[in-house]
């Protein structure tokens, strides 16, 4: 009898104050974090789309944690402890099948393009292997007043109908535009800074190479030199394809009614790029292209991309599909950004 | 004295009951769970394939990972353990009817928390206890009843010392209790706090029930099968200590680079590294055992399925070391590199554990014996497919952290995954095609027409080793 109060008592307690000491008590301590300057509790319909999300398992592929690394720059800024103190249950994940969330909802605010990406992800980002949530929205002969039917492309809209929404998908939406990181006190002067670095600091910043200059450029020799027309046309279509084919789409056609095409788009070719880097830095809303209204927003990448970076995407947009826009510069762009909204 | 004696063939009959009884439970819940495990592959090529909410994929991950532990594993692991301990204490099973009553909670549960699941309703998505917390009432039931047989029915041993086996059988289920309650417990867990609650929970949910149960069945099954005592048994014992205080305190290296504390970060890389000594000690002891009777696997295919449980714990521990270091996890984090790791343990060790216990204790107490061209079968066709299976994702997965660190548009990570998912595929359906194999064996062990015994596990002629 001894024996076995020995070993099974003796390394239960053993393990139970290992158990206090490295679960419970850091869960205590943990807990207790108060929320960050700026986070927020969920509105109602907000915490109704979180319960859609994880009954329907999100964060299987989805993180909502963005770690100190060069890499996870494109998802926000890293992650800080007071961002968590409304998140019960944690979302955090540990796998990136898809993309992380932390901040989707300033990456990605359009809610048109919410919606179709949640119909079906492939109508938007043709090599997603993301599951379509159809069954979140209903299929009916004219939408009632008040809501707006989803404008799918053609290969993706039903036969005869449109399609609208339910709860479950406008909860949902609620709830991924709700994911903004509120800026962190210290990052913003230091984000900014490395902008203003990158740009001011185009041509001769090979030597000092700034944090906040892209990584992205294969050839630092290439990268260097002043890219009057030899822009960087492989950092251009990457950062293209990043940032921007989500919506306008790799080949330039956007989707009709929702997104506009910036083939042929007479901004994009238009002598004077004023117009164009200033979409680009500072985004758009509720804006007619080309005589056709789009109600759906575009996100301002002056907040995330350097200078240099938007230099080259507005230059491979200018210079692909047909189109021959004539091409800007960094210092170009850091013109129209110091002369703001 | 004839009535002793029938006493005994009795019990014996019960235990075989009991044994058989868990094992066929089991082996339903892995063909179930591996056909949804199946289902989840194929969606990575055809992700419209199976659409509306019962068949999205985060509905059935959750209930393929949590089938498996809690279905498959355990159940096999606790019939396993059951057995273990009758034999090595040379005495009968405390209470039949606990063994029973523990059973249908374990499947009550399963059923469950499947149907929850699918339902939509999950505790939230935190991984291995996703299931609602009354339903993990019922398992944490199933766990409580299980302590209580498993301690009496050593506590009534015939022998003086507790064999080795029962210690980390008897351990795991208790410790498992306290993590089961650690989990269910909300007040503390809020937030980030919720965060490290996680980080130790799916490790300890892990290695500190299906480790220490597996390692018990070698313990037991391996000097059985080879007719030699253990190595060494105080090598075990000081495997058996250093894995209780060093593992429970690896969980946070599941959230490195995260916002919980970066000491708890460390200590839990600093533990990792200092796993390899249970690791290296317990594998050592199992393979030099083995030593100089290599050669019988040739014959006893139950033998290579524990050996393959041992090389999967060995290099399964391993590599889950390497991983805790901050510059690898860097680039394998959130990639599919983990999930090749998770299959390497959970199935290259746990797994292969659990057919190797199986294919060499169940005959032993039904006296009814798998057929050689099934064994054949079932042991090349796991092998071969979980070896496709963890090659595919480590190499994917290394390219998909790679794409990551060149800050490659990330669609490109999921483009290039694309080929490895179809060999995952490819390892899953060989994986899933050996389960239907086993449940044929199994069948054969217990309702079904036995086979030759003399063409299966010779070394079992001589029963006095343990």
């Amino acid at each position: 009898m001894n024996k076995l109060v020995l070993i099974a008592g003796g390394s239960t307690l053993v393990y139970a104050g290992l158990a206090l000491l490295m679960g419970v008590l850091p869960g205590i301590t943990l807990s207790q974090i108060p929320a960050g300057p700026g986070v927020k509790p969920l509105t109602p319909i907000e915490a109704e789309g979180r319960e859609v999300y994880v009954a329907n398992g999100c964060s299987y592929c989805h993180t909502q944690q963005v770690r100190p690394l060069s890499q996870d720059k494109v998802f926000g800024r890293p992650s800080a402890p007071g961002d968590f103190a409304y998140q019960t249950p944690e979302l955090l994940g540990s796998e990136r099948t898809g993309p992380d969330l932390t901040n989707v909802g300033v990456r990605q605010p359009s809610a048109v393009w919410q919606y179709i990406h949640l119909y079906n992800p492939r109508a938007v980002v043709p090599d997603s292997i993301m599951p379509s949530f159809a069954w979140m929205f209903d299929i009916v002969d004219k939408a009632p007043a008040g809501i707006s039917p989803v404008p799918l492309p053609k290969a993706y809209a039903p036969t005869h109908g449109v399609v609208i929404p339910k709860r479950e998908a406008q909860a949902l939406l609620a709830y991924l535009l709700s994911l903004k990181q509120p800026p962190l006190p210290t990052s913003e002067p230091a984000a900014g800074l490395a902008n203003r670095a990158g740009g001011a600091t185009s041509a001769p910043a090979a030597q000092s190479a700034p944090a906040g200059a892209s990584k992205t450029a294969s050839a630092p020799v290439a990268a260097a030199t002043p890219p009057a027309q030899g822009y960087d046309a492989a950092k251009g279509e990457q950062l293209f394809s990043a940032n921007c084919s989500a919506c306008h789409q790799a080949n330039g056609e956007g989707v009709p009614g929702a997104f506009p095409p910036l083939k042929g788009n007479s901004v994009v070719n238009d002598a004077n790029p004023s117009a164009h880097i200033h979409a680009v830095l500072f985004g758009l809303e509720g804006t007619t292209v080309d005589g056709v209204k789009y109600e759906s927003a575009m996100p301002e990448f002056g907040t995330t991309l350097s200078d240099d970076d938007i230099a080259a995407i507005i230059d491979y947009e200018r210079s692909s599909w047909g189109n021959h826009g004539k091409p800007v510069t960094a210092q170009d762009v850091a013109t129209e950004r110091a002369k703001g909204k | 004295m004839a009535s002793a004696a029938s006493l005994i063939e009795q019990e014996d009959q019960t235990l075989a009951r009991v044994f058989a009884g868990y094992t066929i439970s089991a082996t339903a819940w892995l063909i179930f769970a591996t056909f949804v495990g199946i289902l989840l592959a194929y969606k990575f090529g055809a992700p419209d394939f199976g659409p509306g909410a019962w068949l999205t994929f985060g509905r059935l991950r959750p209930i393929h990972t949590n089938d498996t532990f809690y279905g498959w594993a355990s159940v096999a692991l606790v019939g396993l353990a059951y057995y273990v301990a009758v034999r090595s204490c040379r005495t009968a099973l405390y209470s039949t009817r606990l063994a029973w009553i523990g059973l249908w909670l374990f499947n009550l549960a399963a059923v469950a928390g499947t149907v929850a699941l699918d339902l939509g309703y999950s505790a939230g998505d935190l991984e291995y206890r996703e299931w609602p917390w009354p339903i993990r009432l019922i398992f944490l039931a199933a766990l409580g009843v299980t302590a209580w047989n498993l301690l009496a029915t050593v506590a009534r041993r015939s022998t003086d010392d507790i064999y080795l086996s029962n210690w980390y059988t008897m351990g795991g289920v208790l410790w498992t209790c306290i993590i089961a309650v650690v989990a269910i417990l909300p007040w503390y867990q809020y937030g980030l706090g919720q965060v490290s609650v996680s980080g130790f929970y799916m490790h300890n949910a892990v290695g500190m029930w299906f480790t220490p149960l597996a390692l018990g069945i070698f313990y037991y099954a391996l000097p059985k099968l080879l007719n030699r005592p253990i190595y060494s048994y105080a090598l075990g014992v000081f495997a058996f200590w250093t894995n209780l205080v060093f593992y429970p305190i690896i969980g946070a290296h599941h959230f490195l680079f995260s916002p919980l504390p970066w000491w708890l970060q460390t200590t839990a890389i600093v533990f990792s590294v200092a796993m390899l000594v249970p690791v290296l000690g317990g594998s050592a002891n199992f393979l030099l055992t083995m030593q100089g009777r290599y050669g019988e696997m040739r014959h006893s295919y139950p033998l290579a399925f524990i050996f393959i449980g041992v090389v999967g714990y060995l290099v399964g521990s391993t590599q889950g070391t390497v991983e805790a270091f901050r510059s690898l996890q860097a680039v394998w984090h959130m990639t599919n590199f983990t999930v090749g790791h998770s299959h390497l343990t959970m199935y290259g060790f746990v797994t292969f554990a659990i057919w190797g216990g199986v294919y060499a204790l169940l005959p032993a107490a039904t006296g009814k014996y798998p057929g050689q061209v099934g064994l054949a079968l079932h042991f090349w066709m796991a092998l071969v497919g979980s070896f496709i299976y963890v090659i595919s994702l480590s190499i994917g997965g290394t390219i998909q952290g790679l794409d990551w660190v060149r800050e490659s548009p990330f669609i490109q990570s999921v483009v290039d995954m694309q080929p490895f998912y179809v060999w995952r595929g490819v390892g899953g359906v060989l994986m899933f095609l050996s389960h239907f194999v086993f449940a044929w064996n199994v069948w054969r062990m217990t309702y079904g027409p036995s086979a030759n015994p003399v063409s299966l596990v010779p070394a079992l002629a001589g029963e006095q080793t343990v």
